[in-house]
């Protein structure tokens, strides 16, 4: 694997475009998180023209559902989950300046559209890694939908949390390459 | 008769759910090992290095392997000279269920109605299912199913003139579909026979066995390696970002089915393999 490119959040347009699909990267800084219940939530408000719970312009959204810290925890394991469940919603918040998303397995047309008209990525981490994840995580505490549980949005700061670029702002796709490179037909 | 207590049954599931979560079976780690030291996508045998790490960070610190600590299914052998005193026994798998994910840090990933979606906060109910066999014994497999990969299984009704390569077109599909999602390296798990139930049952029967054992019958097992070989040769790899190691395990249950019928359930389940048994 190619040496792994430090990014500190906020994840600007400028920083975007030195990313390519296949890039291992070290994200530290502020990331936030959301799954299915609170991308649910954040989409209504949305409809409703309120505000959503954090600016997303510039932002990394993490989708997980971590576990309960134990004593002496900042959080409990905290690996991603299945993305193409935030497909619906995605491209609503891309569009109000999302840059980042962090999850794993594959994305529709709609979101990768959206991602390279209003320029994003999406990263992914290793799924059923969440207790080697966890250590990446510094800080945590939840901002938003509270009675959510584990789906609540939460502020996390994060130091050198490990992802591979697949799927870059142009639409390069990591999956659909990789895939191709070792099939034996 | 033999009596056993309804507290102890308790006490068996709360550890074994605590247990499965957090220590990954001897036989999942080898096979992982041996899937890092062959694999031939350097991306993919990283990722495969840092699952182990992952793995022997969560026994050593006693944490979830992954956050997603699942929906509890339950195996039940219970012989029928068995007694259990002190109240019901799916009521006492349930409290251990409850008990084991509080204490454990587990997380309760279980909504009380599949559309109204409120979380019942102590991710009960299980799923458990039973076998009454002769005997006094009592074997309990807890299996806290993700569903990452729960949700890329499938079930299909064939007629018998579609045969064993329908089945096998089926299996590969299956995995092809799903692609990343499961968090591959995956164990896959077939049910054949049966009816729709039997069949999908018999899958997670599949993927709840120990790697490296294969079906009794020998066109089966044939059919379990050639399944495996198909699979991998599709380059989906770990994580699927490319590589040889797509599945660890292909393994297939079959029961009796109707003239009319050829049931194929397929039960994908993600590289974090949990279980835990018990025999009281």
């Amino acid at each position: 694997m190619k040496r792994a490119i430090r990014l500190t959040t906020p994840l600007t347009q400028e920083m975007l475009r030195e990313l390519k699909a296949g890039d291992s990267v070290l994200i530290s800084g502020t990331v936030y998180t959301g799954r299915d219940a609170a991308h649910k939530r954040m989409v209504e408000a949305l409809d409703r023209g309120e505000e959503l719970p954090f600016d997303v312009k510039d932002q990394v959204i993490y989708y997980v559902g971590p576990c309960p810290a134990k004593p002496g925890q900042v959080i409990g394991s905290a690996g991603p989950t299945t993305s193409y469940r935030m497909d619906s919603y995605a491209p609503r918040l891309i569009e109000k300046g999302l840059t980042g998303m962090i999850g794993k397995g594959l994305r529709n047309a709609d979101v990768v559209n959206a991602m390279k008209e209003h320029g994003a990525v999406y990263m992914v981490a290793i799924g059923g890694a969440g207790a080697l994840i966890a250590r990446t995580i510094k800080e945590a505490k939840v901002i938003a939908y509270d009675d959510l549980g584990t789906e609540a949005v939460r502020e996390m700061v994060v130091e050198d949390f490990p992802a591979i670029v697949c799927i870059d702002a142009e639409g390069n796709n990591l999956y659909e390459q990789g895939k191709l490179q070792y099939r034996q037909d | 008769m033999r009596t056993i207590q309804f507290e102890q049954i308790v006490s068996a599931v709360e550890g074994l759910c605590i247990q499965a979560n957090t220590i990954i079976g001897d036989d999942v780690l080898k096979a992982l090992q041996k899937a890092r030291d062959t694999e031939e996508s350097p991306i993919g045998q990283t990722i495969l290095g840092h699952i182990l790490e992952n793995d022997a960070i969560a026994a050593t610190e006693a944490v979830p392997v992954c956050q997603d600590t699942g929906m509890a299914v339950v195996f039940v052998t219970i012989g029928q000279e068995v007694y259990i005193e002190g109240g019901a026994l799916g009521e006492a798998i349930h409290e251990g269920v409850r008990r084991g994910y509080e204490k454990g840090y587990l997380r309760k990933s279980i909504v009380k109605d599949p559309l109204e979606r409120v979380n019942t906060g102590d991710n009960t109910p299980a799923v458990i299912h039973y076998d009454i066999v002769p005997g006094d014994k009592l074997h309990i497999l807890v299996a806290p199913k993700g569903f990452g990969s729960e949700n890329m299984s499938s079930l299909k009704m064939f007629k018998p003139a579609d045969g064993v390569e329908a089945v096998k077109k089926f299996v590969v599909q299956t995995v092809e579909n799903a692609g990343p999602n499961p968090c591959p390296p995956i164990i896959v798990g077939v049910g054949l026979g049966g009816t729709m139930e039997k069949a999908a049952i018999l899958a997670k029967r599949a993927v709840v066995r120990h790697l490296g054992h294969h079906n009794e019958k020998p066109h089966l097992a044939a059919l379990e390696k050639e399944l495996l070989e198909k699979v991998n040769q599709l380059g989906i790899g770990p994580q699927g970002l490319g590589g040889r190691t797509t599945a660890l395990a292909v393994n297939i249950e079959s029961y009796p089915t109707h003239i009319a019928g050829l049931p194929c359930a397929v039960n994908i389940n993600c590289h974090v393999a949990r279980h835990a048994e018990i025999e009281l």
